[in-house]
């Protein structure tokens, strides 16, 4: 769509403005360039989350917190479920954290474009930098619910094993996938509005989907790889494992990560593709 | 300064899609990609729809340091043309150069979230405009004390009156420091002491170099700020001139879209009032109705038909003559020449006047024609009954100077003696 190079004889950048082909190249150096536009966005998001509200930030634990009990009530009590041979409330708990941190970042990100419709027509900016903040604002709660994590750890007297130092990856491919579907489903959603109806319902299965209630071991050997297909299984396995010393993930971390490299790859495609599009149809 | 140009737009054009983007199968990928994206398309309308071109082969110039006034009707695409130059659409043919970083001030007050404070929006605003937190922080108590907030920083914006909300916005945004600033109308914002604060600021952004382009339907802001004017019409560039002469050609276009049969049928149309109806206006000239042009040459006879339905105390009837820019040039009341304040009975009445000849200028007016009940209110319509005149020079001058213009609002007939002094009148016409 443009190019921009900074012209010797003059100080001044010039900047060319020129009608967009259809497949926009990715241009992550300067979505890096409008870094602190990024990080007001997420400020700005994680401010007003709690503002005018008495429990403030202990929101951030209690969803978590509540859904842990609920599952170890009917899923770990009385389905009986097993977990792997850690307590039941330490398994989903383990689980619901880097859970949360997936489904609010979709969330958010697919609704960042709708959100901040007023600002997109207004001023110019990269607008991956909208589904960008969707998927890190949640990042504040997580560190909050981590902390009660650690509380539950300590109280059942577990400790982290080596693998720990592989935990930030695994932050990382959940952030990944929240931002790989995220990026395919705002800008669907510019359009069509339905996706922020339909994203409710799809996270629900999604967790069913996911070995949050449930360990992977209990999936039969045949559907292994099929069940990686959904990255937060990975992501999920590899938190218990880095965490509580469970069984590490296998292969299917594998087939995890290049689902989420290939979907993330094509979102950014569409996405800059769409994007031209946008401020005329938000 | 040089003659850099800081702008260059060559054949702008953008169509809008009214049904949604198209899609042409063009190519195998093409038709691959979307049969992969079938599923979420099934409530897409089936015929791609037609395009309607807000902006066609526009091109224009703007050198460094100019200051640019765009005018033009509602919907002739100024908008739309300062949100392409802006990037915030892409245009669909053309090319667009810009030499500079480019400043967008197309709302007030943009991504302003009324939980957060008014420090807190100023960054987050600064942000958004393009500002990078060191500038904005470094700017940070100019911005306040120009916004005229400073105790009520710290208070959520939602607090705020919309005055003060205005007056931050503008405050952030007037503090941009691009080299290129595009303006969309903001200025209306605010009381009138803030409006002219922020046209001062303008004026100063405009003085240090910067080029500025900005859309505006306030025709004395343009003229007070810019040294040439762009005339946008039904999506073209159709003038660049300088301000003033674009404004001209500007206001007369709009004064010859009115016709006769359209006049008498929105008399008839008019909103009712209890007291007063406008039954009929004509203009007359030597004897003959004219209607829109008119010379200075003769007298122009005003002859107003109208019905009064209740007794009223202190109905007046009067017109005021305005120019272009709504300046009022002078006001006359049917009964200024009379004494007391008359009461009227029900019924049908006629009232004349007589503007004289010699005393308009030939450029274009508007009479505005009121009825009102003094102390009381203005009868409908309360904007007046406008009419649109423009004057042709008939009158008589002298013909050596006839290609020089005449200026000034009104030419009134004004009687000169001039008599060559010899020694002895010299005295008696000591001041």
């Amino acid at each position: 769509m443009e190019t921009t190079r900074e012209n010797p004889a003059h100080p001044v950048p010039t900047l060319i403005i020129r009608p967009p082909k259809r497949w926009v190249p990715v241009d992550l150096h300067e979505v890096w360039e409008y870094r602190e536009l990024l990080y007001s966005f997420v400020a700005r998001d994680v401010k007003i989350r709690y503002k005018q509200t008495a429990l403030g930030f202990l929101w951030a634990i209690i969803q978590p917190l509540f859904m842990m009990v609920i599952f170890t009530l009917f899923f770990g009590g009385f389905a009986k479920i097993p977990s792997d041979g850690v307590p039941y409330p330490l398994f989903s708990f383990a689980a619901l954290l880097p859970w949360t941190l997936f489904a609010e970042g979709l969330t958010r990100s697919t609704t960042s474009m709708v959100s901040n419709a007023g600002i997109m027509t207004k001023v110019y900016f990269p607008r991956l930098v909208l589904p960008i903040s969707g998927i890190l604002s949640p990042l504040v709660d997580f560190f909050i619910a981590f902390i009660i994590l650690i509380i539950m750890m300590a109280y059942y007297g577990f400790v982290p094993t080596i693998a720990i130092v592989l935990l930030p990856l695994f932050i990382l491919l959940a952030l990944a996938t929240s931002l790989a579907i995220g990026l395919w489903l705002s800008a669907l959603n510019v359009k069509y509005r339905d996706f922020q109806y339909t994203l409710p319902f799809i996270i629900q299965l999604w967790l069913y989907a996911s070995p949050v209630v449930y360990p992977s071991s209990m999936i039969p050997e045949q559907y292994r790889m099929l069940y990686g297909l959904n990255p937060m299984a990975g992501v999920i396995e590899g938190f218990r494992w880095a965490l509580l010393g469970a069984k590490p993930p296998d292969a299917m971390i594998l087939v995890s990560v290049g689902v989420v490299v290939v979907l993330l790859i094509g979102g950014l495609f569409y996405f800059k593709r769409m994007e031209q599009y946008f401020a005329d149809v938000v | 300064m040089s003659n850099d140009i800081a702008i260059r737009v060559s054949h702008l054009g953008k169509k809008y899609q009214l049904g949604g983007p198209q899609e042409k199968y063009l190519t195998l990928r093409d038709a691959m990609v979307n049969s992969l994206k079938a599923p979420f398309k099934q409530f897409h309308r089936a015929p791609p729809a037609e395009g309607f071109w807000a902006l066609k082969d526009v091109s224009f110039d703007v050198e460094q340091g100019e200051v640019v006034g765009i005018i033009g009707r509602n919907g002739a695409g100024k908008s739309t043309l300062l949100k392409i130059l802006s990037r915030i659409t892409t245009p669909t043919e053309g090319t667009i150069e810009l030499h500079g970083r480019v400043g967008s001030l197309l709302e007030v007050g943009t991504g302003f979230h009324p939980e957060m404070t008014g420090r807190e929006n100023i960054f987050l605003n600064g942000s958004i405009l393009g500002m990078k937190k060191t500038e904005i922080e470094q700017k940070f108590d100019e911005i306040v004390k120009f916004s005229e907030i400073d105790k009520f920083i710290d208070t959520p914006v939602k607090r705020y009156s919309s005055g003060m909300y205005v007056r931050l916005a503008f405050a952030v945004a007037a503090h941009m420091d691009t080299e290129i600033l595009l303006v969309d109308e903001v200025l209306a914002v605010g009381d009138a002491q803030f409006q002219k604060k922020c046209l001062g600021k303008m004026g100063e952004v405009a003085k240090h170099g910067r080029t500025v382009l900005f859309v505006s339907h306030n025709m004395q802001a343009v003229r007070n700020l810019c040294t040439t004017g762009i005339l946008i019409d039904h999506g073209t560039a159709s003038e660049k001139n300088e301000a003033g002469i674009v404004i001209q050609n500007y206001l007369e276009s709009l004064s010859t879209s009115k016709d006769n049969s359209d006049f008498d049928k929105m008399l008839n149309e008019l909103p009712q009032d209890p007291v007063f109806k406008w039954e009929e206006i004509e203009l007359r000239q030597n004897n003959i109705t004219v209607y829109q042009t008119i010379e200075n040459g003769s007298p122009l006879e005003i002859i107003i038909h109208y019905c009064v339905k209740q007794k009223t105390q202190g109905l007046r009837i009067f017109f005021d003559l305005c120019d272009t820019d709504d300046t009022l040039l002078f006001r006359s009341f049917h009964d200024e020449q009379n004494e007391g304040i008359p009461v009227m009975y029900p019924g049908h009445y006629s009232s004349f006047a007589v503007i004289p000849a010699d005393l308009f200028s030939p450029l274009s007016y508007e009479l505005r024609l009121f009825s009102t009940i003094f102390n009381e209110r203005i009868c409908n319509p309360v904007e007046g009954i406008r009419i649109p005149i423009h004057v042709e020079r008939t009158g008589k001058t002298n013909s050596a100077y006839l290609s020089e213009p005449i200026r000034g609002k009104l030419a009134p007939f004004i009687a000169w003696t001039t008599v060559r002094e010899n020694d002895q009148v010299r005295s008696s016409h000591k001041l």
